[in-house]
């Protein structure tokens, strides 16, 4: 079964097509990262399937129901996103658990003391953190409220706009690392958006590489590891972020 | 030869509600004509010594050191006024974001000249020349059509070259650079750092290369120093990075994924596993 | 664990706790701006005249004793008396009552409408934003005073309608402050977090957006009090506002001012009154603004 179809799928801005025809089959369970350079489309694909960028042509299936144009309620409850900005990414006058009970609120779901407390474990912050503001957070902690809030909803699907690449490597690897363990523990299907290589071979299957709007190569991450692309573009990419220092350059 | 920059336990600190806190606290070192890179987290310090050493602190923060001599002059005794023709012309600095840091009202030419016109007066005909080429020596190929151009008309990476350009026209003889390449795309990054690795090996300048990316400056830097917390925790030659000793420099090394990554699980820094912080 | 404690705890146990911490770190903060202080003390003995005007005041605001009309200030009529033979000290702390109602009505009606209608432009943007702002730059194209006049006109003189006036002519500002506030974080990633939790359009703005904007709004209400007093006391001058007896200030500077030569205090004392309160509340308003900044929020 397939957790994400995008079919010709082409994406504007304005009036401005930013995104050109991507067609992609991302299938359930799997960790799938969307890779390429500032403009090349690689958020809006993510933010289209979001609902926070309506305006496309084409067509965007979620575990086999077509998507809408806006955000709805039904689809909150499968598929939730996680932002790049630690900082920007929550209200700076709301505590963590306001935070966190806001998706139980709007879904009517009550017990949420339970529910906020057992996310909060599962992100690993302890209890101490619930009612303190954004401001009192480190970076880290606020991407981990941040995973906690996605997680609310019980979604299968999560979507994940560079959710490390404003972080500290040390607390990358923190949040990386919880990353891979709720995927694991929840069965959840991954859709990440970002320009770091290595990230993707330590946390995904499968890649597509974009460049000004499209997709120019679909590959497996272990390709990450032999240097194994077809695309030009593809290969100057993977050369400058620190392939060439590892691979036999024989593929040539 | 005496050292081009020489700073002895430097200290920066700032006042807030509980008291003053230091964020750099006694750091030391030297700098011949030779590139020099100093890593650490955010937080860590490693800004503050760049801006410290340029006496770009502004009150309430409080800079002091035994020693900050440059080129055999004093900068802790110059005063503010006398600092000026020191900055730029002799020390220049290339920040993390060229948006900020170009006037978006001056075109790129317009303000490349500034820069020299600042320290020396040069005659118009000859500052016109002196700019193309310094356009040409960051690899601007179009330097008349570019130097006419304003910022926002320019991309992110050629906006670096430009600051770059704009940083070294005036022939300093230290070159600070603060996380130059952070706001550029991986593959304009090692051309932006090539550049201007080139241009200080070749006009034999001292570069002060600071980064949060221990790969990146383990490239293009003879000697590099590990910041955490305000200290330096590890002083070691460039070549030897991969043998560093200090658990917190082991520990960011290992934290860092590769791109031929194979482990499961990334190792997490143990902060409590060295004391100081 | 003594109440302080409770209050500056890093990590509370409660909502309440979290919240009630907040606005003690934020009046710690007012009370090291020694300006914001003395405002702030000003404003509290508005509202004290206010509340005990029938204890601190010696005698009646509207009792005549035609033979003491146009005293000097003396010991038994601090301020002296008008030329009625009222006491102006009298009149002077009940027409703190008058002042105190006035900013807090126009307050009460100006500042929520301004909010709503700027933060309802800046969040839908697009011809919602046009009309919207179109309409608020119409009141905002008229000079406050010659508005709130018209209005006063059509309405008939009065203290009730004076407020509404005022209120008619406060509101586009705060309108064009909430939009632009608004406009900053629309597309910021916490909204965005919202939406994609399926949160309605009024939730979103009532729960999300107008908190933000609520610190530079008061901010500027704060800061806007002096204006609005003077508005009111030049309504009162010009005998549009509050009507005789009632002790208004501009209205007694109005009836002072024939004998501004020869009995300077009639017109002086309320003068007195009004710069205070206004400068009161410009202090406050400025003491709050450094603690309240959005830019400061971020940090601890």
């Amino acid at each position: 079964m397939t957790a994400i179809s995008l079919k010709s799928l082409t994406i504007s801005y304005g009036g401005i097509p930013a995104v050109h025809d991507v067609s992609l089959e991302i299938g359930d369970g799997e960790s799938f990262a969307l890779v390429g350079e500032s403009g090349s489309g690689k958020s809006t694909v993510l933010r289209a399937i979001a609902g926070l960028a309506p305006e496309w042509s084409g067509e965007i299936s979620v575990l086999g129901a077509p998507r809408g144009h806006g955000p709805d309620r039904a689809f909150a409850r499968t598929c939730q996103m996680v932002f790049q900005d630690p900082y920007g990414s929550l209200h700076p006058r709301k505590t963590v658990d306001s935070v966190l009970s806001e998706p139980l609120v709007v879904h009517g779901i009550s017990e949420r003391s339970g529910r906020v407390s057992e996310a909060l474990e599962m992100v690993g912050l302890g209890q101490e953190f619930r009612f303190r503001f954004p401001h009192q957070l480190s970076g880290g902690q606020r991407q981990r409220v941040a995973i906690a809030r996605a997680l609310m909803l019980k979604p299968r699907i999560m979507l994940l706009d560079e959710p490390t690449s404003a972080l500290d490597v040390s607390v990358q690897a923190e949040i990386l690392n919880l990353l891979k363990r709720l995927r694991r523990d929840q069965g959840l299907t991954y859709l990440m958006v970002t320009h770091n290589l290595p990230v993707v071979a330590f946390m995904c299957d499968r890649m597509a590489v974009m460049n000004a709007g499209r997709v120019v190569e679909t590959a497996p991450s272990s390709a990450l590891r032999t240097g194994d692309f077809s695309d030009p573009y593809a290969r100057h990419l993977y050369a400058a972020s620190g392939g060439d220092e590892i691979a036999p350059k024989d593929g040539q | 030869m005496t050292p081009l920059l020489e700073i002895d336990n430097l200290r920066v600190s700032f006042p807030t509600t509980q008291g003053r806190i230091e964020v750099v606290k006694g750091v030391s070192f030297t700098l011949g004509r030779e590139r020099l890179g100093i890593v650490g987290e955010s937080g860590s310090g490693k800004s503050m010594t760049g801006r410290a050493i340029l006496r770009l602190i502004r009150s309430p923060g409080e800079v002091t050191a035994e020693r900050m001599m440059f080129d055999g002059t004093d900068l802790l005794s110059r005063s503010e006024r006398a600092m000026r023709p020191l900055r730029g012309a002799r020390m220049s600095m290339i920040m993390q974001d060229p948006k900020f840091s170009l006037n978006p009202v001056m075109t790129v030419g317009a303000q490349i000249a500034e820069a020299v016109r600042a320290h020396e007066t040069v005659p118009r005909r000859a500052l016109a020349n002196r700019v193309r080429e310094m356009l040409e020596a960051v690899r601007i190929n179009d330097p008349d059509r570019v130097a006419r151009m304003y910022p926002h008309e320019v991309s992110g990476g050629m906006g670096q070259r430009v600051m770059i350009a704009m940083m070294l026209i005036p022939r300093p003889d230290l070159l600070i650079a603060d996380e130059p390449t952070s706001a550029l795309d991986v593959s304009v990054q090692a051309q932006v750092l090539d550049l201007i690795d080139e241009l200080i090996v070749n006009n034999g300048m001292g570069l002060l290369l600071i980064s949060h990316d221990l790969n990146l400056v383990a490239r293009y830097c003879d000697r590099i120093l590990v910041m955490n917390s305000g200290e330096v925790v590890e002083s070691c030659a460039a070549a030897d990075l991969h043998a560093a000793t200090h658990p917190y420099t082991r520990g960011l090394l290992a934290a860092i994924p590769k791109i031929n990554e194979t482990r499961d699980v990334l190792p997490v820094l143990d902060r409590s596993a060295w004391s100081g912080t | 664990m003594s109440a302080r404690d409770w209050l500056l705890d890093e990590s509370p146990n409660s909502r309440m706790q979290a919240n009630a911490g907040r606005f003690y770190r934020m009046g710690l903060a007012l009370l090291r701006n020694p300006l914001a202080v003395l405002g702030a003390l000003i404003i509290l003995l508005l509202i004290a005249t206010a509340v005990f005007a029938p204890w601190i005041a010696p005698e009646s605001p509207v009792g005549q004793m035609l033979d003491r009309r146009l005293l000097p200030p003396s010991s038994a009529n601090w301020m002296g008396t008008d030329e009625l033979g009222r006491d102006i000290f009298s009149r002077v702390v009940y027409g703190a009552r008058i002042t105190l109602m006035i900013v807090a009505l126009v307050a009460i009606i100006a500042a929520p409408l301004g909010l709503i209608i700027g933060a309802v432009a800046g969040y839908f943007g697009g011809w919602v934003d046009k009309l919207l702002m179109g309409f608020t730059d119409i009141f905002l194209s008229m000079p406050k005073l010659i508005l709130a006049l018209a209005f006063v006109a059509a309405l008939g003189p009065g203290i009730e309608n004076a407020i509404i006036a005022i209120a008619i002519t406060a509101w586009p500002a705060y309108a064009r402050i909430a939009r632009a506030e608004t406009i900053t974080f629309r597309s910021s990633e916490f909204i965005s977090a919202v939406k994609l939790v399926g949160a309605s359009d009024a939730r979103i703005i009532g729960l999300h957006v107008v908190p933000l904007c609520m610190s530079s709004m008061i901010v500027r209400v704060t800061l806007d009090m002096a204006g609005i007093i003077l508005t009111a006391a030049g309504l009162g001058f010009l005998g549009l506002g509050a009507q005789p007896p009632l002790p208004e200030w501009g209205a007694m500077i109005s009836r002072g001012r024939v004998f501004i030569l020869d009995q300077w205090w009639v017109a002086t004392m309320p003068g007195f009154a009004i710069i205070l309160v206004s400068l009161g509340f410009c202090f406050l308003g400025d003491g709050l603004r450094d603690v309240l900044d959005p830019k400061q929020a971020g940090k601890s």
